[in-house]
Formats: C-alpha cells, sequence, structure tokens
C-alpha cells in the first residue's frame, strides 16, 4: 500500500483520475499542496495539483456551517415529487451513500458520463462481447487497433504502461498499433524503437461506414468500392488480415470519443467483428473509459439495483430506462423537481443549469455563474480521503489512500448525513 | 436480555448431534446456542413446526465482476422480479442474478444463512468483497481461482514445490479467501494463447508450459491439505458438458491419491457417451467411486427447468455454447489469472440433453450411500436459481412428484436413465444433512450446521406440511446470529452477516519471487495488490489446523 516518508513524499500512489489505474505515482504533500513528483501525465497531474479551493459550505452563495448545509440539502431533496440524484463522480462508499438516499426518496440517479457510457451498455445488453483487460493487453496483445479515438489525449500513459514494454508472452518490439479514425495527436503510440502507428484517417461521420467495411473484410465478403470514407479499401484489407494473422488483437475505443447520433451502433460492429475474429484467433475488446469514477457509478449501481445505471425509485422499486431516466431528458421535460448534483473529482464538471432548486456536492473551487441554493464542497477520493474505485476494465478494484489533512468531508460522509436530515422529515 | 431466545416444542432436526426430530427446546444467548436461558427470556413457540440449523450454500455465483457483469447485462432478467423497498430493507430486482440485497434476503427467506461465492480470481477479491459487504443477512466467504494462475504455473513447471506452496498461502492471504477453487485446470492457456481451444485431457501439455492439468490438481490438492486448509481444494474438472467427461471426472479423484478433494457440480461432468454425441449417464460410475473413497466429496449442481445464467470461469466452454442458445453472450479474459463467460440460458423439459441432465442430478443424489459427500447445489445461476431449491427438496422427498414431472420431460432421456426405478425418498434428516450439516462440515465450519451448544444460532424454522416445496419456500422464522431477523415471515431487522477467510502461514521470502513477477507483468503494483483490512468490516479468520493425510 502507499506510503510516506519523513518528506512528505509518498510512494505507489493510485491515481483516481487516469481511468487506467496508474498506481506508481510520486507525491509530495506540503500542508494542503499536491505535487506530483514522478509518474504525473496531462491528466493526473492537474487534477492532483490543483488548489484546495473553497471549502465552507454555502447556501445561495453566502458561507454557513455543514449542519445547515445538510439541513437545507435534506428540506429541498425531501419536498421535491422527483428528485433527480445526477453526475456521482465519486467512489464506492459515496455511490453506496447515494443510492441508499434515491431509495429512500425515490430518486432517479444517473451519471454525468453515463450518455458516453451507454454507447457501450446498449451494445452489451443487445449482443453481449469479447473483452479483456489491462494486465491482458500487457503480456498477450501483438496488434493494438484504436477506433475512433485519439487515446493519449484522453489517458496519456497508456501506451507507456501497457503497450511499449515486455509483456510474458510478446515483446515491445513485436507490438503494432493501428489507428482507425482519428489520428493520434501526439508521439505516445510511436515505439520507442521509432515505429509509427499506421494511421487510417476519415471523419468521425465515415467511421460507421468505415469499420462497416472492415467487419465485411475480415468475413473475406466482396465489397464492390475503391475506397470508403476516403480510405482505400486495399488498405482495409490489408488491416483485416493484420487482425487475422494477429495472435492476440485488441481492438480499443474510448465511448465518450465516439461524439456522433446513434454511435452504439459502431460500437457494435466492433464489437460482432471482434466475435468473427475469434473463430480463427484471438481477438478482444478494451472499452477504455473510468474517468471521473463512471465505472465505480456503474458498478455499485449494478449490483445494489441489477442495472447499470439511469435508474428511478418513484415507485419504491429500480426500475431502468436507458431513455426515459437521462439527466438531459429529465430536465428538459421538466420531469424532475429538485437535482443533486456530485463531482467529487473534477470541479470543472458543473451542474446542468435548470430552474429546480440545486444542491452541489462537488469538489472545492467550483466556479459558479449563478450560486446553487446549497454546495458542499466535498473531499477527492485518493485525496482527502481513503476510498475504492474501479479503473476501466472492471474488473480491478484500486483502494485510493488519503493523502492530506484537509478537513473535507467524504460525499459519503455527506450523503449519510442527508439522508438521516430526510428521513426526520419524512418521519415528522 | 433482548439476546435471549427460547424455541420451544419444535420438532428438531440436528444430525450431527443425533437428534431427529425429536421434541425440544432450543435456548439461544450472545448469538450463540447454549444450555439454558433464563425464565424470562423471548419464546417462540414452534409447536407444529420443525426446527433445523440454518442452510449452508457451499457453491454459488452471487458477487464479483462477472457476477456484476451478468446482472447490467441482463435488464430484462431482473424487469419481471422486483423487489420492494419494505421498512429499513433496500430495494432490488430478482431473475437469475439478483441484485446483492436481494440476494441475502431471498436466501434468508428460503431459511438459508450462509451462503459461498465460488470463483474469483485474485484481483477481483476486492470487488467481491464489496459486493459481499452489501449482500446482508448470510454469513460468506469466497474461493480463490488458482489453477490457470501465470505465476503459480510457472513456479510448478520449474519444480519449485515449497515456493509453489507458500505462494499459494500468500495468495489466499492477501485475497482473505476461504478456499483454493480450480476451474477447468490449465485450460486458459490454450484458450488466451491464441487458438481459442482447450485441454480435453488430463495428461496433455499444456501450450506454453511444461505442465500437464494433472500436474496442477495433485498440487493444488496437495497445497490444501499440506496447508490444513478447513475445506480442500474444490475443483471444477475439466471438460464440463462434455459426452464422455465421467471419465475425465474419475481421473480427477483419481490423481487426489487418497487425500481430500472436494469436486464441485458434479452433475456437469457425470456424462457418459462420445464428444459431440448426446450424452448418456454416467452417474452410477461416479457415485460407485465416491461411494468407495472417503475423501472425495462433491456438490450435485442440479439443473432445473426453466431459466438460469451460465456464468463461469471456464471461459473456453462459454466459446462452445455462444451460439446454442441463439441469444447475447459475453466473454472476457482477465488479468492473466482467469477468464469468464456469460450466457443467458433456459433448461426445457423437452430438450434431450437438459432433461437427461436434470434426471442425471437427481440420480447422483438417490444412488449416493453418503449424503454428508454428495450435497446441494443448482451451482446458482449455472443450473438455476437458488430459489429452486424447495422444488429440488420436494423432488427428493416425493417419489410420486418426482415421477411426474420425469414424466413431462423428455422420455427417451429419461429412459436412458435409472431416475423412473429409483425408490428412495429422503427424510427430512437426510434433507437436513445435504442442505445444511454436510456443506457446513465440508467446509470445516464448526459452528455451522448444526444446534449443539456453542453453535452459531443460524436457525430456521419452517410450518410442517405436506407439500415439501411449499414447506421450504418460506421459512416462517429465521434466526441469524442470534437475532430473529424473519419473525412470522417478516422482516425485521437488516443484518450483514461476517465474512469467512483462511489465513495460513508462509515463509515471507516469497515475496521475493512474487514481487519482481509483479513488476514485470502486473497491471498494479505488487505494494498496491493485497486485500486490506479495511475490505472486511464483519471478518473471522477460521484457523487452518494440522497438516492433512
Amino acid at each position: 500500500m502507499a506510503n510516506r516518508n519523513e518528506q512528505g513524499v509518498w510512494e505507489h500512489v493510485p491515481s483516481p483520475f487516469c481511468g487506467i489505474g496508474s498506481d506508481d505515482l510520486k507525491i509530495r504533500v506540503s500542508g494542503s499542496r499536491i505535487e506530483v513528483l514522478e509518474n504525473g501525465d496531462a491528466v493526473t497531474r492537474e487534477a492532483f495539483e490543483q488548489p484546495l479551493g473553497e471549502t465552507r459550505p454555502m447556501i445561495s452563495g453566502k458561507p454557513v456551517s455543514l449542519e445547515e448545509a445538510v439541513e437545507r440539502a435534506a428540506a429541498v431533496l425531501a419536498e421535491a415529487e422527483l428528485p433527480l440524484l445526477a453526475g456521482l463522480a465519486t467512489d464506492v462508499a459515496g455511490m453506496r451513500a447515494a443510492l441508499s438516499l434515491a431509495d429512500r426518496l425515490g430518486a432517479v440517479v444517473d451519471n454525468m458520463n453515463s450518455r458516453a457510457a451507454m454507447r457501450n451498455i446498449l451494445v452489451l445488453q443487445d449482443s453481449g462481447w469479447m473483452t479483456t483487460t489491462l494486465a491482458e493487453v500487457k503480456n498477450r496483445a501483438d496488434l493494438l487497433l484504436v477506433v475512433g479515438t485519439d487515446v493519449e489525449s484522453l489517458f496519456p500513459r497508456f501506451f507507456q504502461r501497457h503497450i511499449w514494454v515486455d509483456g510474458m508472452f510478446v515483446e515491445a518490439a513485436d507490438r503494432e498499433v493501428v489507428y482507425l479514425g482519428k489520428a493520434p495527436s501526439g508521439y505516445a503510440s510511436v515505439s520507442p524503437d521509432g515505429r509509427k502507428p499506421t494511421v487510417l484517417a476519415c471523419e468521425d461521420r465515415d467511421l460507421p461506414a468505415v469499420v462497416s467495411m472492415l467487419r465485411l473484410l475480415v468475413n473475406d465478403r466482396p465489397v464492390g468500392v475503391d475506397s470508403v470514407g476516403g480510405i482505400e479499401i486495399q488498405a482495409l484489407k490489408e488491416l483485416a488480415g493484420r487482425l487475422k494473422s494477429a495472435n492476440y488483437g485488441v481492438i480499443a475505443w474510448a465511448a465518450g470519443a465516439l461524439e456522433w447520433e446513434h454511435a452504439e451502433l459502431t460500437v457494435q460492429i466492433t464489437c460482432e467483428m471482434i466475435k468473427d475474429l475469434n473463430q480463427r484467433t484471438r481477438c478482444s475488446g478494451l472499452p477504455l473509459g473510468g474517468r471521473e469514477g463512471d465505472q465505480t457509478a456503474t458498478q455499485v449501481c449494478g449490483w445494489q439495483t441489477g442495472y447499470p445505471v439511469r435508474v428511478r425509485f418513484s415507485r419504491g422499486i429500480p426500475e431502468y430506462d436507458p431513455y426515459l431516466n437521462a439527466t438531459e431528458r429529465l430536465l428538459e421535460e421538466g420531469e424532475v423537481d429538485a437535482l443533486l448534483w456530485l463531482s467529487a473529482y473534477n470541479s470543472s464538471r458543473l451542474p446542468p443549469r435548470v430552474g429546480v432548486p440545486t444542491v452541489v456536492l462537488g469538489r472545492g473551487g467550483m466556479n459558479f455563474d449563478q450560486p446553487p441554493e446549497v454546495y458542499i464542497p466535498v473531499g477527492v477520493p485518493g485525496i482527502d480521503h481513503a476510498g475504492h474505485t474501479y479503473r476501466t476494465d472492471n474488473v480491478v478494484a484500486v483502494r485510493l489512500f488519503k493523502l492530506r489533512d484537509s478537513g473535507l468531508p467524504s460525499s459519503a460522509q455527506v450523503l449519510e448525513a442527508i439522508e438521516r436530515a430526510v428521513r426526520a422529515k419524512l418521519s415528522s | 436480555m433482548g439476546s435471549e431466545l427460547k424455541i420451544i416444542n419444535g420438532r428438531v432436526y440436528d444430525p450431527i448431534n443425533d437428534i431427529d426430530g425429536e421434541i425440544r427446546d432450543v435456548c439461544i444467548r450472545d448469538g450463540k446456542i447454549v444450555e439454558s436461558v433464563a425464565d424470562d427470556a423471548k419464546v417462540i413457540d414452534a409447536a407444529g413446526k420443525v426446527v433445523m440449523p440454518g442452510g449452508v450454500d457451499m457453491h454459488c455465483h452471487i458477487a464479483g465482476h462477472k457476477v456484476n457483469l451478468a446482472r447490467k447485462f441482463q435488464p430484462e432478467d431482473h424487469r419481471h422480479d422486483v423487489q420492494p423497498r419494505v421498512g429499513a430493507l433496500r430495494s432490488g430486482t430478482g431473475g437469475t442474478v439478483p441484485s446483492t440485497f436481494t440476494t441475502g434476503y431471498r436466501y434468508a427467506t428460503l431459511g438459508y444463512t450462509t451462503a459461498m461465492e465460488a470463483a474469483v480470481p485474485p484481483m477481483g477479491a476486492r470487488h467481491t468483497l464489496e459486493e459481499l459487504h452489501d449482500t446482508p443477512v448470510v454469513d460468506k466467504g469466497f474461493y480463490l481461482l488458482l489453477a490457470n494462475n501465470v505465476c503459480l504455473n510457472q513456479l510448478l513447471e520449474q519444480g519449485r514445490h515449497a515456493e509453489f506452496r507458500d505462494a499459494v498461502a500468500w495468495w489466499l492471504n492477501k485475497s482473505k479467501a476461504y478456499a483454493i477453487k480450480l476451474v477447468n485446470p490449465g485450460g486458459d492457456e490454450p484458450w488466451k494463447g491464441r487458438k481459442n481451444s482447450n485441454v480435453h485431457d488430463l495428461d496433455q501439455p499444456i501450450s506454453g508450459f511444461d505442465l500437464t492439468p494433472r500436474k496442477i490438481i495433485k498440487a493444488l490438492i496437495d497445497v490444501s491439505n499440506d496447508l490444513g486448509l478447513p475445506h480442500p481444494a474444490h475443483i471444477h474438472c475439466n471438460n464440463l458438458g462434455h459426452s464422455g467427461n465421467y471419465a475425465t471426472t474419475l481421473e480427477t479423484m483419481k490423481t487426489a491419491d487418497g487425500r481430500r478433494a472436494h469436486i464441485t457440480h458434479i452433475q456437469f461432468h457425470s456424462y457418459g457417451g462420445e464428444v459431440g454425441k448426446n450424452p448418456t449417464s454416467a452417474a452410477r460410475q461416479i457415485v460407485d467411486y465416491i461411494n468407495e473413497h472417503p475423501n472425495i466429496s462433491a456438490d450435485v449442481g442440479q439443473v432445473m427447468f426453466g431459466k438460469a445464467t451460465i456464468m463461469t470461469a471456464d471461459a473456453p466452454l462459454t466459446w462452445l455454447l455462444r451460439n446454442m442458445s441463439k441469444d447475447k453472450w459475453i466473454n472476457a479474459d482477465t488479468e492473466c489469472e482467469s477468464g469468464c463467460g456469460i450466457i443467458p440460458f433456459s433448461y426445457q423439459e423437452h430438450v434431450y440433453t437438459h432433461a437427461i441432465q436434470w434426471a442425471i442430478g437427481l440420480e447422483l443424489f438417490l444412488l449416493s450411500k453418503d449424503p454428508w459427500r454428495m450435497v446441494l447445489s443448482t451451482d446458482h445461476p449455472n443450473g438455476g436459481s437458488f430459489e429452486n431449491y424447495p422444488r429440488l427438496i420436494r423432488l427428493l422427498m416425493d417419489k410420486p412428484f418426482r415421477d411426474e414431472q420425469a414424466k413431462r420431460a423428455n422420455p427417451k432421456a429419461i429412459a436412458n436413465t435409472s431416475l423412473l426405478d429409483i425408490d428412495r425418498e429422503f427424510t427430512m434428516r437426510e434433507i437436513v444433512i445435504v442442505t445444511r450439516a454436510g456443506p457446513a462440515r465440508l467446509l470445516g465450519l464448526e459452528n455451522k450446521g448444526h444446534l449443539g451448544v456453542g453453535a452459531d444460532a443460524d436457525i430456521t424454522i419452517y410450518d410442517e406440511m405436506e407439500d415439501k416445496e411449499a414447506m421450504f419456500n418460506a421459512a416462517r422464522y429465521v434466526i441469524k446470529g442470534g437475532e430473529l431477523f424473519i419473525d412470522n415471515h417478516e422482516f425485521r431487522f437488516d443484518h450483514e452477516g461476517s465474512v469467512y477467510h483462511v489465513s495460513p502461514s508462509y515463509n515471507p521470502e516469497i515475496e521475493r519471487v512474487l514481487k519482481p513477477f509483479f513488476e514485470d507483468y502486473y497491471s498494479v503494483q505488487f505494494e498496491n495488490y493485497p486485500v486490506s483490512d479495511h475490505y472486511i468490516a464483519r471478518g473471522v479468520t477460521v484457523p487452518t489446523g494440522q497438516s492433512q493425510p
């Protein structure tokens, strides 16, 4: 487990921000100031090092005690006909507390990244898939195909940690990388011996057609055109051949990067192509995500309700609907009359601007255009308090550590206090 | 004192203490069974009722990565079967893979108070413990998948037996596991290493290693016994589901060479016939062997007609079965430690294979001479949900009911078994053995499965009824850890349950061997890998005993 030496330097620190569970960071803590000394990257450094910010709870922008803020939050939620608990970027304990509160209130729960997550979940629920995890990628993958995603801007250390290292059954020098759709923004995907990735670039809008074509070619179907989305068929044929000749191909995408209508269909074609490839060799999908606790939210919601996200408790039972229970729709249609927004990792993820009373549990330093009815700064899991989070591949729960004493409560503590206050109100 | 309780006038079944349906009192204080309690203790009048220890499910899939994936994967499994919020209890959903709270409540409703999750890769231990934390009422634990662990395979192929033993003990400690689990020993490597194939013979070399399944099986059976673990190696044999696989199962049992071993869901491993053709029943051959070898125990893994979810660490099996139900399916490789597959499934009476699986399971129960070593499971949810247990109990206790059910099933399949020729009906005592006393004893849980002084006060009280399915469907009273959890069919309070795990000793020098391996091949730091005590709010470390012969 992470430990601290005399100079206030922590080693083996896991990052709750990067999604791929980097747990080798070296971090110095001086007072409330945090400095990433080693193994940081653009995502984790910025997230770890931002100043503590405002720590006082507020009602309509005016500082109050935590008790007053909790009391008001409970009143807002208890008085609502149908409250929405959204954002839900927190750790396992925070998510447990959020679901317990929602169960009691008869609220709806949804996650801030679920619009992206649904692109994968709908595929999982419709046709299933074949996937793998990060250690298998490291030890077996001889071909990585990246679909529609600039991996390094979202997961800067992915290549360093899992591709450009020697694995058990494959060496870094024997791995190949191919990009389909978006081109990489930097050099992370260039191998240490200087090999550049093959890039078959196209516009996002053409990617569904390009991926469909690749699947046809993988299955040796006849094709009547010379190019698709500006990519030569010959180049796609070669890619299909490489996928078939690889020992353990891995196809990665980040659903959050696939920003077009019904991108789930592109994910589905990719996943079906992976199944086709397994008729002759091994190939696995690697959906990338896990930032802002999104996998944590779907995991805990999954085991407590049976459904990953977008669950409504208003009839006293969990009811799932991927469309009706979406945050955006509920707010646009005016179906909910109170909002609790939870964003414990990222102070720039602000609540949607809505005309209903809003309670924000957020990382310190949130800058609101208009202060919400209640704002309670909460600690960051993995900085201000210990906790558990899930990384992108959903298998591995990462234990997070408390690195500093900020005095900030955890989201779980605040949610539990709100639930106690709600119970007192509902029973009186 | 509120913690004192006395059950009077009930018909008590407690086979471990040779009590077989006597009317007698049971006294409880501070969560334990005691000789007597004060005169003002709370009294439950169990006249006309049957009193027995709480049920112990020694093999089910209720928590962890693949279980949760199966939940999220099948919203249609939950919609028709909801668990409303009641009092202090939480809402949830059922189906073949219920949500965690619902799992705990429904086990309790049936009178079960202990359930063991049967397949967890070490990397998934934390996740499993998180879910078990949210699985109320029951005491629980999990078995650790070690038969496809690349690091252990390497130690074994190099003949480093002492280090292998220490590494296994280290892994059990660091994962907070209860027992060693083998699933399709050696089968992951041919699956992951390009050829999406499997191993089919215990002496077939495993690609990439100078190793055979037999060597892995032998080594893990030996380590379980050498470490004196309360439960021996828990083995899902190779060739699950294949016609003719009973020969592999017999070979696996022989590999134990007289030492203790547990064969799980043995019904799925008791098929005669030729590979690729319809299975026949080899229940007789399997039972004969077990009857004569007291070192071997088994749970049946009965299939029940209706919905199920195939959910297994046997990834290549899933690949093989994927198109059978023409439905969606999942395969997932897991961190050099395991793999898994999930398929929604339905066992249908008219289908030959399903009907013969059903009949073979019942043959295994009914032909076994020793119910202590052939205990009840459905491999929940693989053979069907644990909610089928009451019906399964009736099938064992009620010959006319069983024959009537058999006559509805595929006649060719039933005719290929001896089921209709078997007249045996289980007694109440035998039911208590296969659902409580037997599993508790096989698990080495000395304070469970009986009602003697000092035992945990986990007790079920059922109305005595002719229809045994109705009787076992809903306990009238369930006492967990001395507290009345279900009182006259109503849930009274929430109860967390405890996590049971082992902590065998090992030479700490083994970390010098493991650490470099982690640094080279794992995706987490060695320092961050062990499961810390934070994950277990209420834990019980079951002592490891003397090395077993």
